[in-house]
């Protein structure tokens, strides 16, 4: 007999994940801004990063408005602490070089974007709705990372050798993804949420076309790290957001 | 790097244009990113429908210093304008 799970509390908890992780993305990618190699990367950069932070106020209103306890977005965003994030591990990690960078959007973009066209098709409207918005977006982010992956990996020597490492680095993290835990679950059992496994094929198949063009070898072995989802983090997720909690932490009603 | 890139000519069809305006450049190593650029970069307020890339090389622009011969000789010719046509009346405003 499997435990009995509060589907309110799954779906609270299935909404944090999405949007804790477009969160933490953001505002790592946000981190570029005024220092990517090229002004047009810069630009591009910038867009993907406000594209997750648009769906981060649309995940995280959700969450709260089911919540019912009058927290909004930026109440989750800003007011909780480093244990209440549930994003995933992927996300987290430091920017490193900026085929790190496009490696980590990468690898993230290509479950990102079959999980939204399995969440437009949520028994629940709200879900659904969000979902098809944010899409659109999403195939535009898998589209640019996939080519500049590919562009990098099959490049110079110097970057095929640093996408090389930034995917050896990466890797452990990806497993997370999509390995459900009782939460993800019972969401895709209640038809709220696509079933995890049944995305890492097609995961599987887009990554493995994306790095043989890009000539970039999986490595071996099959550790893979988790708790993000749990709410266990490294220690770069405390940095990060006693960088950007600060303000609205210090001076609770600042307006602008 | 961004010194070997090419620079690329910009040009938008907006929601309402019939034609291609000219919107400025940016650089890229190819046709493709300079396409994806332009969408980065130009598209952002949804200004566009429609976007063309042209290598800023392909273009042959008329030189500053032969102003005077290229463009003066029809400051003097007004009768190349069609103003001197009397408009009926049930025509309206043209």
């Amino acid at each position: 007999m499997g435990a009995v799970v509060d589907m309110d509390a799954a779906l609270f908890a299935g909404l944090c994940r999405l949007g804790d992780s477009t969160l933490v993305l953001g505002h790592r990618v946000s981190e570029w801004c005024g220092h990517a190699p090229v002004l047009e990367e810069d630009i591009a950069l910038a867009n993907t990063a406000l594209d997750l932070i648009g769906q981060t106020q649309m995940w995280l209103g959700l969450a709260g408005e089911m919540e019912g306890k009058a927290r909004n977005a930026d109440a989750l965003a800003f007011h909780r602490d480093v244990w209440e994030f549930r994003n995933l591990l992927l996300v987290e990690r430091p920017n490193g070089d900026f085929g790190h960078t496009l490696m980590r959007q990468f690898l993230f973009d290509a479950w990102h974007q079959p999980m939204l066209t399995g969440l437009a098709q949520s028994r629940d409207a709200r879900v659904a709705e969000i979902a098809a918005k944010a899409g659109k977006e999403v195939a535009y982010h898998l589209e640019r990372s996939a080519d500049l992956v590919i562009r990098l990996g099959d490049g110079s020597d110097e970057s095929h050798a640093r996408m090389q490492v930034a995917l050896d680095t990466l890797w452990p993290y990806t497993g997370e993804m999509m390995t459900p835990d009782a939460t993800d679950t019972a969401l895709a059992d209640a038809g709220i949420m696509p079933d995890l496994v049944g995305l890492q094929a097609t995961w599987d198949g887009l990554v493995r076309d994306v790095l043989a063009e890009a000539t970039l070898a999986i490595p071996d072995g099959g550790f893979m790290h988790k708790g993000g989802k749990q709410g266990q983090h490294s220690e770069h997720l405390g940095h990060m957001l006693a960088t950007m909690q600060f303000l609205p932490r210090a001076y609770p009603d600042a307006t602008w | 790097m961004s010194a070997e890139w090419p620079l690329w000519e910009i040009f938008i069809r907006g929601q309402h244009g019939l034609n291609h305006r000219h919107v400025g450049s940016l650089h890229a190593p190819d046709a493709e990113l300079a396409m994806r650029h332009a969408r980065d970069v130009y598209t952002r307020r949804n200004e566009g429908v429609s976007i063309w890339v042209v290598p800023s090389s392909a273009i042959t622009a008329s030189s500053p210093s032969e102003k005077g011969p290229m463009f003066e000789p029809s400051q003097d010719k007004v009768y190349r304008h069609p103003s001197f046509f009397d408009i009926p009346d049930e025509i309206g405003h043209m």
